[in-house]
């Protein structure tokens, strides 16, 4: 720590970083634009002048830009001083010459970060009568909204779209005050991460699409902290909702998870909790209930008419589905109970308790269990450590094994890109340039790159950063793999019969990792390929004999595919195998569309055989069209719980809104039959809590996670944490055209939060964050306040738990290398081709990303 | 003594003043124009809603009584889709009226809203958007905004540089 005067008083920060960064990590309100935490500085802005000064006798100084001046030990500045104040104020002057006057019809507005910047300057007068210049705005494709008349010229976009995230087609064009931030052409924008775009830009020139269509407010929306479900990789989330429904999902910062970035799957795919296929009440098959009675004639169901003929869906009330579902589950001869990897872990623990454990099947297909098993037994048994997001963007040397990561795990691929890099930053320091100088580093790394080695069927959207790669059946890239391995330490098993090319191409890979210090191997379930996940595996083992911290990531298709592995229970199969031999008649299904899992001829035989049919799903796939029952489930953004990503690391997502009717989370109407069948044990899984508790009690390995959030009766100061922001509007007006008497906010018992917009003004403990907003600072880079550091962790450190940890000791237990044969030039194999847009199955019920995918491809 | 006579010519003086109170509701009372009564939405000089559902009367309204969803027609202009007032809540504080960007939402000079059931003093948008422009003739938004919506393109508002070519590189 070296100490640094600001405005005569002492302070002690971290060498090494600028003084932007030293201000704001100190609390000082200092105003910038063109910086970003993820970005670094280039200087471009001019907005956060500060006074340097050369010893305690200058008295008039120098006004430096504090992002490119690096801190140094008895360096003297001023933040309050009146030339700088001064300074500042004009340079937003001058932005504001051309910005126009349309914040109420603005989609930033609220939490916009050059209003924030205006009001801090103290500038609020216009003194130019000059006409403001325009530009004509782009179609940008169905995600981004483009308004380029607002634009300050700050850079970020292009640096973060191009720079950053690796894309094309988004560029600065034209020449002093004209210059333009667009595409070449109108044209839907090509990266799969422009989303971002949205928080990047510090004013409304690209602002959120999809929120548009449903417009509101920031100050108006019910957020909760959440955890996307649309891949294996966890990214934390904030989820908003105002009147009901979902309306956007921005992202919400973890420092060893996503940092400041989301997918655009991720980030659009939300509104499937909107869609018109929402499975909104109980319903029963009418040969179920002969008799009216109970029967909720007005409303109609989103299953009727579709494909079920005269068996149609209808709704009922709760109490006597309940009563059905009970009556069945007590008079069956065998329950079969069927687990989703979308679900959370606590609906699936409720479900395994309903059933029993030996009726529990994990609801995944043979191999995709298999593999995801096999997976959790390498990560348990080590040595190499499974690594976060963070550790990925920090590798130096990586092998990708049969993965087209942009599609199968977005940002794992944004997370290899920074990875890459690592190279430039390197020669930056041996010319001492810190890591902060966005241009220096560039400069002096001249492009270098980190080896990438991707080993794929197919072209990906990441060979263009790989310094070799090599298309090839999924047999011959577990070859390939087993090969490295073999190179690495001789110890391990031999692959027979090997090309010359493949051959000399594992030996290079091999010498790349060898030389690298965090060498880092990346495989999946993708291809289904049981001895690509082994090849992984023997690399990273050969990698950790030889005494390198090797890392070991594999992608997993679902957001709770890891937590489902670890429940365990038996696949799909095996349940059709029950059901053939008669030993079941009646099968609950929770939030899990088995279309998807096997051959649909295998499917309908098995709910031909079976008796009764139960399902519990938030959307009506073609799984809960047969059912005898459907409950209604909540969605992530309507239920508590918790998912376990590919990495092994257990985070809670929270329910941002009460939903409409008798929709719930699984785990709850899990604990509603319980209730009504009178069974004992319906206690356990009461709350939240209890249900994580009795949890831990049956897996030791899912311990921690009754401590990965605060428990529900955590307070501070003796109030809850608000859901909603202190000026969330119109309270006593919404429901008033239902009734004018205001309700009683929805009490939940399950967590810290509550649905209003009383409690504790503190911030709270990471895992609760439900917004950033900090006085002053509206917009998302209020996040500043929340972290230790600016771009460090956050406050209270990190959020989520790592369920599998590696035995870092172990001795490295070799695969034997049996990839069949090499294949032959002619031969055909047939392979899965993932989308991003498209392979997912509840994103696909967003009408963004239908769109999207539908897009010409470039 | 004197305080006595004192009282008595006052007394006597007033007897014979006009009288401040009036025989409401035969008789009408003078409300001065900037009054803060019956809140209601205006349009502008064509005609169109004013509203650009901007959610800052909801903001700026402390007993939360004003509520709103935007929405946007076909031209590009943002309108609310429902705007909802509940009058049984409202203080009549003006704030809305000075939190509006548009001049859409104001105060007028009506006072006479009693209802014997309280729903309804629940105002939808039918019961407050009005036919003409209300306090504040002339002002149209959208010709300042900058924005290119229905019958305004880019840079044809009174304050706007025609839109740049991107393409030239002329100073």
């Amino acid at each position: 720590m070296i100490t640094i005067y600001i405005d005569n008083k002492p302070y002690q920060v971290k060498p090494g970083q600028n003084l932007l960064q030293a201000c704001l990590s100190l609390g000082f309100d200092l105003p910038y634009f063109c910086w970003h935490p993820a970005l670094h500085a280039v200087g471009a802005c001019r907005q956060c002048a500060v006074k340097q000064f050369k010893d305690e006798r200058d008295t008039r100084g120098r006004i430096v830009m504090s992002c490119m001046t690096p801190v140094a030990e008895g360096m003297r500045i001023s933040v309050d001083d009146a030339e700088a104040k001064a300074f500042r104020k004009g340079v937003i002057e001058w932005l504001m010459l051309n910005h126009p006057h349309d914040c109420p019809v603005c989609d930033e507005g609220g939490e916009c970060h050059l209003q924030d910047m205006t009001v801090m300057t103290g500038h609020n007068e216009r003194r130019t009568r000059f006409k403001k210049r325009t530009h004509r705005n782009q179609y940008l494709g169905p995600f981004i909204n483009h308004e380029m008349n607002r634009c300050i010229q700050c850079y970020r976009c292009v640096r973060y779209y191009r720079d950053y995230a690796g894309g094309r087609d988004l560029n600065v064009f034209s020449a002093h005050d004209h210059v333009y931030f667009g595409r070449h052409e109108d044209g839907v924008l090509d990266s799969e991460f422009s989303g971002n775009l949205v928080e990047i830009c510090p004013t409304g020139v690209f602002t959120d699409k999809t929120l548009k269509q449903h417009y509101a407010r920031k100050w108006d929306l019910q957020t909760a902290p959440s955890i996307c479900v649309h891949c294996g990789l966890g990214c934390n989330t904030i989820a908003g909702e105002r009147y009901g429904t979902l309306r956007r999902i921005m992202n919400r910062y973890h420092h060893d998870v996503n940092g400041y970035f989301l997918c655009d799957r991720g980030r659009f795919g939300y509104e499937f909790v909107n869609s018109g296929k929402r499975i909104k009440q109980p319903m029963l098959s009418p040969s179920l209930s002969p008799s009216p009675q109970g029967r909720d004639a007005s409303t109609s169901s989103p299953l009727a008419g579709e494909d079920r003929g005269e068996g149609d869906l209808q709704p009922f009330d709760k109490e006597s589905v309940l009563g059905h579902v009970t009556g069945i589950l007590s008079n069956s001869k065998g329950i079969i109970g069927i687990g989703s990897p979308r679900a959370s872990l606590e609906s699936n623990f409720a479900l395994r308790s309903l059933v029993g454990p030996g009726n529990f099947y994990s609801g995944m297909s043979e191999p995709d269990h298999r593999l995801i098993s096999l997976i959790i037994d390498i990560h348990q048994k080590g040595p190499a450590r499974s690594p976060s997001l963070r550790d990925v963007r920090m590798a130096d040397a990586i092998v990708v094994l049969g993965e087209d990561l942009t599609n199968t795990a977005p940002l794992l691929a944004l997370s290899l890109r920074q990875a890459v890099r690592g190279r430039e930053f390197e020669a930056a320091a041996k010319l001492n340039i810190p890591e902060w100088h966005d241009a220096g580093v560039r400069n002096a790394g001249r492009g270098a790159r980190n080896p990438l080695f991707i080993a794929t069927p197919a072209q990906t959207r990441l060979d263009d950063i790989a310094i070799k790669t090599c298309h090839a059946a999924p047999d011959d890239i577990a070859r390939l793999g087993f090969a490295i391995a073999h190179e690495l330490d001789p110890s391990a098993p031999a692959v027979r019969g090997l090309t010359e090319g493949t051959s000399s191409l594992a030996k290079e890979i091999a010498h790349s990792l060898k030389d690298a210090k965090r060498p880092l191997v990346i495989a999946g379930t993708s291809l289904f390929n049981e001895q690509i996940v082994q090849a992984a595996a023997n690399i990273a083992a050969a990698l950790c004999a030889g005494s390198t911290d090797a890392a070991l990531c594999y992608t997993v298709p679902e957001c709770n595919s890891m937590g489902l592995g670890i429940i365990g229970g038996r696949n799909l199969d095996e349940a059709f195998t029950v059901m053939d031999d008669g030993l079941a008649d009646t099968v609950v299904i929770l939030e899990n569309d088995l279309y998807r899992r096997a051959d649909a001829g295998k499917i309908n035989a098995f709910l031909d055989r079976a008796k009764h049919v139960i399902v519990l799903d938030h959307i009506s796939t073609r799984t809960a069209l047969r059912a005898d029952i459907v409950l209604p489930a909540g969605t992530f953004a309507e239920s508590n719980g918790t998912l376990v990503n590919n990495e092994g690391r257990a985070q809670r997502f929270y329910q941002a809104f009460v939903p409409q009717g008798d929709i719930q989370g699984g785990w709850k109407w899990i604990h509603a039959i319980m209730v009504a069948a009178g069974r004992t044990t319906a206690d356990a899984m009461q709350s939240l809590d209890s249900v994580t508790a009795t949890m831990a009690d049956a897996f030791p390995v899912l311990a921690p996670v009754k401590d990965i959030a605060p428990p529900a009766d955590f307070r501070i100061k003796g109030s809850k944490v608000p859901r909603q922001p202190h000026r969330y509007s119109g309270r006593t007006s919404m429901h008033a055209d239902v009734s004018v008497n205001e309700g009683k906010p929805r009490e939940d018992a399950d967590s810290p939060l509550a649905f209003s917009m009383e409690g504790s003004e503190e911030q709270p403990p990471a895992p609760l964050i439900a917004r950033y907003w900090s006085p002053g600072w509206s917009s998302v880079q209020a996040l500043n306040k929340y972290q230790q550091e600016v771009g460090g962790e956050l406050r209270d450190n990190g959020s989520g738990k790592r369920l599998v940890q590696p035995d870092q000791h172990g001795k490295p237990a070799y695969f034997t290398a049996d990839p069949a044969k090499a294949s032959h030039a002619m031969d055909a194999a047939i392979v899965p081709a993932y989308q991003i847009f498209g392979s997912d199955e509840l994103s696909n019920y967003s009408p963004a990303i239908e769109e999207r995918a539908k897009a010409k491809k470039p | 003594m004197f305080s006595l006579l004192n009282t008595i010519w006052t007394v006597l003086k007033t007897t014979f003043r006009k009288r401040a109170t009036i025989q409401y509701p035969e008789e009408r009372p003078h409300i001065p124009p900037r009054w803060r009564g019956r809140i209601i939405l205006s349009r502008d000089a064509h005609g169109q809603e004013r509203c650009v559902a901007c959610n800052l009367c909801a903001a700026a309204c402390p007993v939360d009584c004003i509520s709103l969803q935007a929405a946007e027609d076909r031209q590009g202009r943002r309108y609310p889709s429902f705007f909802r007032i509940n009058f049984s809540r409202c203080i009549f504080c003006g704030y809305c009226e000075e939190a509006c960007p548009t001049y859409a939402i104001q105060l007028t000079t009506d006072f006479e809203m009693g209802e014997y059931v309280r729903q309804n003093m629940v105002y939808e948008k039918e019961d407050l958007l009005i036919s003409g422009p209300g306090k504040y003739p002339g002002y149209d938004f959208y010709q300042e905004a900058g924005l290119a919506v229905g019958g305004k393109d880019k840079g044809t508002g009174p304050n706007e540089e025609p839109p740049v070519d991107v393409k030239s590189l002329m100073p």
